[in-house]
C-alpha cells in the first residue's frame, strides 16, 4: 500500500518570482520540510488577475489556457498567494475545451496556510519565533478564499494563519482593532485611485504599530509590497515577512 | 399601452426561472420574555415602569393635557378626544393600550383598535403603553405569527421614543414624536 | 468629476476624514456587534435572499396580486415607467388637491426621481422632514449617505446653518439643543400639510399593504395629520407574505445602524376614513436591470446602508465622491445600468475586498458584480472604451509589475494599448511608496541553479 507521496506543482506569482524570491524559496522549502514532493514548472507566467481585476478577463484567455496546461497533470498546486489562487479559481474566463480540467484545477488549487491546514492538517509545529506579529489578513484569501472567518459574519471564529503561528515558541500574535480591513492596494486600484490607495495602507499600518507589532505578516506579498511601500517611504519601524518566511525560518 | 403593461410585460418578457420561496422557521430567544423586553425597551431609551411607578409619575408631572385610550385610565383623561387630529397638536401625554411586546426588541404592537387617532403615538409630548406581562413574545417570528392576516387599516410598532443622531451621530430623544416612551408592564 | 478626483478632493481635509472614516466605523461595529446576539443571523440573510429571489423571479405576478389586494384595501395604485411620469403623477395629485406646500419623509426613490427640483419648479414647497434631510435640503445638497444623509457634516458646520435658517443661538453646537429647534420648525411644516409623501420600506402581497420605518417618527407625523397619503417605490419592494416581515424587519434596522428596530414601523392598509392613500409604483430602470442576469439580484437590496458602512472606500471618499443617488458599494453596481457612461469610473472604485457582500442582510454578491460591471465597460467602444482604457492601462503599467512582467500578460496588453500610455513616464505609485528592491536573482534563476 505504498501510496507514491502526491506531486505538488509549485505555483509562484509572477511579483513574488521578481521581488520576492526569499518568498518563493521559504515556501518550497518549507512544503519540502513537510515532506513534499514539489515541482515548480518553468514555463510560469502572470495568472491574469491584473487584467482581469481591470476588466479584461477577456483577453486573458491565453494565460488561463497556458496555466491549465502546465498544471494541469499535478495532484496539487500550491501558491503563496490568496489573491492568485482566488483568480485562477473564480475569475478564469470560460474556456469551453477545458472546462474539465479548470474545475480540477480549481478544486486542486490552495493557498499555502490552507495547504498546511487542510490538507497536510499540520496542526502542532514546533519552532521557534519570538517576536510581535500582525496579521494582514489579504481580503482575497480572507474573503474569498475564507482562510479566516471574517468579522461581518456571524460564525464560528477560525483564522488559519494564526493556528499555524500560534505554535511557535515566543510568538506573540497581536491583536488588531480592525482585524481584516483591506489595505487598499487592490492591484490597479493602487494606482487608479492613488490618494485612497494610501490613506487606507497608512491607517492599517498605524493599527499595526498602535499594537505595537514588530513584524507584520500576511500571506500575500501583493498588499504587503503596498504597506512596505508606504512604510519604507515614511521611514516606519515596522518589519515585514511573508508567511511562509516566518514558518520556514522558525522551523528549521 | 399604458406603463402598467409596459412594466408588467417588460417583466414577463424576460427569461427566469422560478426561485422557492422558503419556509420560515419560529426563532425563538435565549432569555425569558419578561427579561428580553425589558432590556430591549431600556436599550431603546424607553422605560419600563409598574403601574405605581406610572401614578406617581404622573401625579408630579400634572400634565395640563391628558389623553388615556385605555379604559383602565379613562378617569385621568383631561379632554375627550377632539374630531380633528391637529387638535391634538398640544397633547402632553397619551396613554394607549399594546396588544402585545416583542421580547427581542421592545416593539409594541397597536392597530386601529387601539388607535382612536392614528396621530396619537405621535403627535403627544409623551406616550404611555399599557401592557400585559402575558401578551410578551420572543420575536418578530410570533409576533406575525400572531397578527396572522388580521384586517387593520393600519398597524404599528412603536419601540421606543421619537429618536434621532443625524447630527455627528449622537443620540438625541425627540425628534418629532414623542419625547419619551414609558410602557406599564402589568 | 470622476470619482478618484473627488476622493482625492475628499482626502485633503484629512482630519474629517479620519472623522468620517471612525464615525461609518462606529455604525458597521455596532452592527457587527448586535448580529453577533443572533444566533440565526446568517440564516436570516439565507431566508432574506431566498425570499427576494422568489419575488424577482415572478415579480409580475406579484404586482399584480399587490395591486388588486392593494385596491381592495383602498388604496388608489398608480404606475410609473421612469422619473418623469412618477413625478407628474405626483404633481397631478397635488393639483387635484389644490396643495402647494408637502412634506416629505425618506424617500431614496423620490431622490432618484429629483422630486423636490420638479415639484419645486412648479411652485410647491418641499420639506423634507427627516432630521439629516431636513439639513442637506437647506444646503442644496443631496444626501450623502442613504441611512445617514448628514454624515459629512460636522456640527459645528449645522449650527452655522441653523443659526442662519432657523435663528437658533450662534455657536450653540449642542446636537440636542439643535435638534429641537428643527423640532418646533419642522411641526409647524407637519400641522399645516394636506398632502405628505414616504417611502416604502417593504409592500406586502398577501395583504396589499405597506411599510415604512423610521425612528424619528416623522413619516407618520406627516401622514396621519394630513389629508393625503403619497407613497412612493420602486417595483422591487415587493414581498409575498406579511410573515416575511418578520425576516426582514429583524435585519434591516440591525444592519442598518446597530439597533435592534426602527421606534417606528407603521403598517399601511387602508386610509382612515375620509383620507386617501396613492401608492407610486415606479420602474425606472429596473426592468431593465432585471433583464441583466449578471446584476438583477442587485434588486434584492432593501437600501440598510450597510455596504456603505463597512466600505472602506466610501468611509474615506464619501457619497458624493460617487455622483450617483445611491452611492457605495450598491450604488456602483445600480448606477452603470442607468447611465453606464456618467458612472463609468465606480465599479473601479473598490479593491473588490468584498466586505460589502458579506455584510449585505440580502446577500447580494456587491463585489462579485463589481468585478462584472468592469467587464461590461470595458467592452463598451467609442469614446468610453477608450477613455477608460487609457486609464487602466496608466493603472497597470505603472505599477511596479510593469516593469518587470513579461509573457502572455504583457503581449495581450501591448496589442490592445496604445504604447505612449505603457511607457507613461509618470508613476504614480511612487508618490506616496517606494518600489520594492530588485534581488539579484529571480525564484526561477534561483530554482534553476538550486533544484534542477
Ligand atoms: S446592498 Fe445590501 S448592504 Fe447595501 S444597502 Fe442594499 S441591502 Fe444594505
Amino acid at each position: 500500500m505504498n501510496q507514491p507521496t502526491p506531486h505538488i506543482g509549485l505555483f509562484i506569482p509572477c511579483y513574488v518570482d521578481q521581488f520576492y524570491p526569499r518568498v518563493g524559496i521559504s515556501t518550497l522549502e518549507l512544503l519540502e520540510k513537510f515532506g513534499c514532493r514539489v515541482s515548480y514548472p518553468l514555463g510560469q507566467t502572470c495568472c491574469g488577475q491584473p487584467m482581469a481585476n481591470a476588466g479584461y478577463e477577456r483577453d486573458t484567455e491565453g494565460t488561463a489556457r497556458h496555466f491549465i496546461e502546465l498544471f494541469k497533470d499535478f495532484d496539487y498546486i500550491v501558491a503563496p498567494s490568496g489573491s492568485c489562487v482566488l483568480h485562477v479559481k473564480e475569475h478564469f474566463p470560460k474556456l469551453p475545451d477545458l472546462e474539465k480540467e479548470h474545475q480540477d484545477i480549481h478544486d486542486k488549487i490552495f493557498e499555502l496556510t490552507e495547504f498546511l491546514t487542510d490538507i497536510l492538517k499540520v496542526d502542532n509545529l514546533k519552532g521557534k519565533f519570538p517576536h510581535k506579529v500582525g496579521y494582514h489578513a489579504s481580503c482575497h484569501g480572507q474573503r474569498g478564499l475564507r482562510l479566516a472567518s471574517s468579522s461581518e459574519m456571524n460564525s464560528t471564529p477560525f483564522n488559519k494563519a494564526k493556528s499555524l503561528l500560534e505554535n511557535l515558541e515566543g510568538l506573540e500574535w497581536m491583536t488588531l482593532s480592525r482585524t481584516d480591513e483591506c489595505c487598499g492596494f487592490g492591484g490597479t486600484f493602487s494606482v487608479t485611485e492613488e490618494a485612497l490607495s494610501l490613506r487606507m495602507g497608512r491607517d492599517r499600518l498605524d493599527d499595526h504599530e498602535n499594537h505595537e507589532v514588530e513584524i507584520l505578516t500576511g500571506g500575500d506579498m501583493s498588499c504587503i509590497m503596498h504597506l512596505q511601500g508606504i512604510a519604507s517611504r515614511e521611514g516606519r519601524k515596522v518589519k515585514f515577512m511573508h508567511l511562509a518566511e516566518i514558518l520556514n525560518q522558525a522551523i528549521q | 399601452m399604458s406603463s402598467r403593461e409596459s412594466i408588467l410585460n417588460a417583466i414577463r418578457g424576460i427569461e427566469k426561472e422560478e426561485k422557492p420561496l422558503p419556509e420560515l422557521p419560529l426563532f425563538g430567544i435565549s432569555e425569558d420574555v419578561e427579561t428580553g423586553f425589558r432590556k430591549s425597551i431600556e436599550g431603546n431609551k424607553g422605560y419600563i415602569v409598574s403601574e405605581q411607578e406610572f401614578l406617581n409619575w404622573l401625579s408630579e408631572a400634572s400634565f395640563p393635557k391628558v389623553y388615556s385610550a385605555s379604559s383602565s385610565y379613562a378617569s385621568i383623561s383631561t379632554l375627550s378626544l377632539p374630531e380633528d387630529p391637529h387638535d391634538l397638536e398640544d397633547l402632553n401625554l397619551a396613554i394607549l393600550e399594546g396588544q402585545f411586546g416583542v421580547a427581542e426588541n421592545g416593539a409594541i404592537w397597536l392597530d386601529d383598535q387601539q388607535l382612536p387617532h392614528r396621530a396619537i403615538p405621535f403627535i403627544t409630548e409623551h406616550l404611555v403603553i399599557i401592557l400585559k406581562k402575558e401578551n410578551l413574545i420572543p420575536t418578530l417570528h410570533q409576533a406575525y405569527d400572531r397578527i396572522g392576516l388580521d384586517y387593520s387599516g393600519f398597524g404599528l410598532f412603536v419601540a421606543g421614543p421619537s429618536k434621532t443622531a443625524d447630527i455627528e451621530q449622537s443620540l438625541v430623544i425627540g425628534a418629532h414624536g414623542a419625547k419619551s416612551l414609558r410602557v406599564v408592564l402589568c | 468629476m470622476s470619482h478618484p478626483q473627488a476622493a482625492t478632493e475628499f482626502l485633503k481635509d484629512q482630519a474629517k476624514a479620519k472623522w468620517h472614516d471612525e464615525t461609518l466605523w462606529f455604525v458597521r461595529d455596532k452592527r457587527d456587534r448586535i448580529s453577533k446576539t443572533i444566533p440565526e443571523w446568517e440564516e436570516l440573510r439565507n431566508l432574506a435572499s431566498q425570499i427576494k429571489e422568489n419575488v424577482l423571479s415572478k415579480l409580475d405576478v406579484y404586482l399584480e396580486e399587490f395591486e388588486r389586494n392593494a385596491q381592495k384595501n383602498g388604496i388608489q395604485v398608480h404606475w410609473a415607467k421612469d422619473a418623469e411620469e412618477h413625478n407628474q403623477i405626483v404633481f397631478s395629485i397635488l393639483q387635484k388637491q389644490k396643495c402647494t406646500a408637502i412634506v416629505k419623509s425618506k424617500s431614496i426613490l423620490t431622490e432618484e426621481c429629483h422630486l423636490n427640483p420638479y415639484l419645486e419648479k412648479n411652485g410647491i414647497e418641499v420639506v423634507d422632514t427627516d432630521l439629516g434631510e431636513r439639513i442637506v435640503q437647506f444646503l442644496n445638497q443631496p444626501p450623502s449617505h442613504i441611512v445617514l444623509p448628514a454624515i459629512h457634516l460636522k456640527k459645528g458646520e449645522i449650527a452655522e446653518l441653523f443659526h442662519e435658517k432657523l435663528h437658533t443661538e450662534k455657536g450653540n453646537e449642542d446636537p440636542t439643543y439643535l435638534t429641537h429647534a428643527a423640532r418646533l420648525h419642522l411641526r409647524e411644516k407637519f400641522l399645516k400639510a394636506k398632502v405628505a409623501i414616504t417611502g416604502v420600506n417593504f409592500a406586502v402581497v398577501e395583504t396589499g399593504e405597506f411599510v415604512v420605518c423610521t425612528n424619528e417618527g416623522n413619516a407618520d407625523m406627516g401622514v396621519h395629520l394630513a389629508d393625503v397619503h403619497i407613497a412612493c417605490m420602486g417595483i422591487e419592494k415587493i414581498i409575498p407574505r406579511r410573515k416575511d416581515l418578520g425576516v426582514f424587519l429583524r435585519l434591516l434596522a440591525r444592519s442598518a445602524t446597530g439597533q435592534p428596530v426602527t421606534n417606528y414601523n407603521s403598517h399601511f392598509r387602508s386610509p382612515s376614513p375620509g383620507k386617501e392613500i396613492h401608492l407610486i409604483l415606479v420602474d425606472n430602470g429596473r426592468t431593465a436591470q432585471l433583464a441583466r442576469e449578471k446584476f438583477r439580484n442587485s434588486l434584492k437590496c432593501i437600501r440598510c446602508g450597510a455596504c456603505m458602512n463597512t466600505c472602506p472606500i466610501y468611509r474615506r471618499s464619501g457619497g458624493y465622491s460617487y455622483g450617483s443617488t445611491v452611492p457605495g458599494p450598491i450604488g456602483s453596481i445600480l448606477s452603470p445600468g442607468l447611465d453606464m457612461k456618467k458612472h463609468s469610473t465606480l465599479p473601479f472604485a473598490s479593491t473588490l475586498c468584498g466586505s460589502c457582500s458579506d455584510v449585505c442582510p440580502v446577500k447580494i454578491n456587491i463585489h462579485e458584480q463589481l468585478y462584472e460591471w468592469r467587464q461590461e465597460i470595458t467592452k463598451t467602444h467609442g469614446e468610453l472604451g477608450k477613455g477608460l482604457s487609457m486609464k487602466l492601462a496608466n493603472g497597470i503599467f505603472k505599477s511596479p509589475l510593469a516593469y518587470k512582467i513579461s509573457g502572455n500578460l504583457m503581449r495581450t496588453a501591448l496589442k490592445t494599448l496604445p504604447k505612449s500610455l505603457i511607457y507613461h513616464p509618470i508613476n504614480s505609485w511612487g508618490k506616496g511608496r517606494n518600489l520594492p528592491e530588485t534581488p539579484k536573482e529571480s525564484f526561477k534563476d534561483w530554482y534553476l541553479k538550486n533544484r534542477k
